[in-house]
């Protein structure tokens, strides 16, 4: 049974849990709309709250192919779509030239002979356009806010069509339509007429028992007392108003790194010696360590 | 979908008021969007409120300042808990200076004719483009605000990875050399360069409504949608007792139907200044996560604060870090022995690497070929 044909909100929690991704209601209610009617899923949210993560688990879910676009500043179809390879189209000329060929054959058809798929580089977009068969590939547009608007509005085309024309070669268009999941950082706003295209969902912070949940599937060596503490004294400093609040990608490497040097209950040394690994702005630091970890240590301990 | 709710209306019904609803609170929502909304909810079973909220959710809104209101709208809506109404009502109405002079007191009471009036007017251009704001009359800014709209500016210009063709012998392409070699049997007779291409930074405008600044804010705001205009890549933030972002609304391109959208937007119009707060909130919501990063900053504002200056100080240190230029425009200091002694100006005054005038019109054409440098 395909991803596009399952049955209910809660098989989506129940298939995206076995690929170790937890998804809470709301994230699960939008991919399940985007899967049924066939439209991208526009993620937004902190860094580090599990969006790249969930195009990945989508495709293995999928068993298919992940094709990720990372979008950048002056990205622009060469990077994202398709190129010649002319080098190697010119190796051919002169190949042909070698071998007299160019005296038999006409220009014409030499020319033809330039312009053929085997010289053609795909991009991710023109990658997730030519799948054949099923599974669907996933297709992640990472960051779009990143690129310039321009290209955005070229996406939107493609995304609307799911088919490409290159002029040498006539129009591609997808027989197995990607799942398309784009990420945003909301750097700048992105377009209504792209947001009216997808499904769109607010990713948060995990709540504590999820993110109990979540280090224990993905840093399987931390032990279920650990993983309390972490996720207890993560949310305490969520709710400090830092500068960067720990996402759960730094709450799952903060639980390794504990582990890594021995630590199986959390003190204040321990915290105070992998701080670096959970908050990464000084003075958020400054500020957590000028409160004292008093606080989030009685916290972690309650209960 | 047309099982009965209540014993009286259909569950689209239902579903058409809540669209309604959200539509009255301000939330912007696509016809497009509502059918989906519609058809989410088939998808979903409407077994339960929760699917019906989270069908809204990932239809209906797509940015996050909204969640809160869906969040009322829903719950008054749907669950029957009516404490929208009042908080709606509540909300202050405000109101920009308006181009109609129709109802203009000094206009009426100048004993001169029209005519008089009008060439009056023109001789006094000079004079006028160099007049504090606070000195103004209503006429005299109707006139500023049609010179404002004049006012365009391009921006400073940065490196852009995008790589531009010249003739210029820079970096040689490859691809086009190539390309159009084949023409010529795979001979390069014609060789192409490139270079790298050249874009605007994007300018970030940060405009204090506090009560201070009323006088000059009701003129600087019409000078933000001038900048506004101009050009794509700019944002505009208010900064109050709250910060607003006023992007969306003042990019429409009509002056007034502009200043509508904004005022309607903007809910702490002469309130008090809490200056640090307010640059705390743009860094951490907007600014340091990308907006800001290599942007020119512009903030107009007097600088005074009622909050803890220790907090300008830092915040506007972390905003400086990240930018490429943060230029300050205080109207005050074109007062003569004019000394930045606001506590907020003079905590900022260490990360500002320009601090100009703000306080007339030639003033602001000085600010904006500053920044176009």
């Amino acid at each position: 049974m395909g991803l596009r044909d399952v049955s209910s909100v809660e098989k989506v929690i129940e298939e995206l849990s076995t690929q170790n991704y937890l998804a809470d209601r709301g994230l699960a209610t939008a991919v399940f709309l985007s899967l049924r009617q066939n439209r991208p899923l526009l993620l937004e949210g902190e860094a580090g709250v599990g969006k790249t993560e969930l195009a990945k688990s989508l495709s293995n879910w999928a068993d298919g192919d992940l094709i990720r676009l990372q979008c950048y500043e002056g990205i622009d179809s060469n990077q994202a779509v398709y190129e010649w390879d002319y080098a190697r189209q010119l190796l051919h000329l002169r190949t042909a030239e070698a071998s007299g060929r160019t005296e038999d054959v006409s220009t014409d058809v030499l020319e033809g002979e330039l312009y053929d798929e085997r010289f053609l580089i795909r991009r991710p977009l023109l990658q997730a356009l030519s799948v054949k068969n099923d599974p669907p590939p996933v297709l992640l547009i990472d960051e779009i806010d990143r690129a310039d608007d321009e290209f955005e509005a070229f996406l939107l085309e493609i995304l609307s069509e799911y088919s490409i024309t290159i002029p040498e070669l006539g129009t591609y268009r997808s027989e197995v339509k990607p799942i398309v999941v784009i990420t945003s950082n909301r750097t700048r706003d992105l377009h209504d007429a792209l947001k009216r295209r997808c499904f769109y969902h607010w990713v948060e912070h995990p709540d504590v028992e999820r993110e109990i949940e979540i280090i224990r599937i993905r840093a399987p060596k931390v032990s279920l007392l650990l993983a309390e503490e972490v996720s207890k004294a993560a949310a305490f400093l969520r709710g400090m108003d830092l500068y960067k609040p720990p996402g759960v990608a730094e709450t799952i490497d903060w639980a390794e790194a504990l582990v890594t040097i021995g630590v199986d209950d959390l003190d204040e040394d321990s915290v105070d010696e992998t701080l670096g690994t959970l908050i990464k702005y000084r003075e958020d630091q400054e500020r957590v360590r000028s409160r004292g970890f008093d606080e989030i240590l009685s916290l972690v301990r309650q209960g | 979908m047309n099982q009965v709710i209540d014993g009286q209306k259909t569950l689209d019904r239902h579903l058409i008021d809540f669209v309604d609803q959200l539509r009255n609170t301000g939330v912007k929502i696509s016809l497009g969007s509502s059918i989906d909304f519609g058809l989410a909810v088939t998808e979903l079973g409407a077994g339960s409120s929760e699917d019906i909220y989270w069908a809204g959710r990932s239809t209906l809104i797509n940015r996050p300042e909204d969640i809160s209101i869906y969040n009322k709208v829903f719950k008054s809506h749907w669950l029957g808990i009516d404490s929208l109404v009042d908080e709606v009502n509540k909300l202050p109405a405000l109101d920009f200076l308006f181009d109609d002079l129709s109802d203009d007191s000094e206009f009426e009471d100048s004993s001169k004719s029209e005519n008089d009036f009008l060439s009056v007017k023109y001789s006094n251009l000079e004079i006028l483009s160099s007049k504090d704001f606070s000195n103004c009359n209503r006429a005299e800014l109707q006139e500023l605000f049609y010179l404002m709209n004049e006012i365009r500016f391009m921006g400073e210009l940065k490196k852009s990875r995008r790589m531009v063709k010249t003739k210029k012998h820079r970096k040689f392409d490859f691809e086009k050399s190539v390309k159009s070699s084949f023409r010529t049997s795979g001979e390069i007779v014609k060789k192409h360069f490139q270079e790298g291409g050249e874009r605007r930074r994007r300018l970030v405008l940060l405009l204090d409504i506090s009560g201070s600044m009323e006088v000059y804010a009701r003129v600087l705001i019409r000078f933000v949608h001038a900048v506004m205009l101009g050009r794509s890549d700019v944002e505009a933030f208010t900064l109050g007792t709250r910060l607003t972002r006023l992007t969306k609304e003042l990019s429409t391109r009509n002056p007034d139907a502009a200043l509508k959208r904004a005022s309607d937007a903007v809910e702490d119009w002469s309130g008090g200044t809490r200056l640090g707060e307010g640059i705390k909130e743009f860094n951490d919501h907007w600014g340091i996560r990308g907006m800001a990063r290599g942007a020119t900053v512009l903030i107009l504002s007097d600088g005074w604060d009622r909050g803890d200056s220790e907090i300008v100080a830092e915040q506007m240190q972390r905003l400086h870090r990240v930018t490429h230029r943060i230029v300050w425009a205080n109207p005050l200091k074109a007062t003569p022995d004019y000394e930045p002694l606001a506590k907020g100006m003079a905590a900022a005054l260490p990360h500002i690497d320009n601090f100009v005038e703000g306080n007339s019109f030639d003033s602001l054409k000085d600010l904006s070929i500053l920044l176009t440098k």
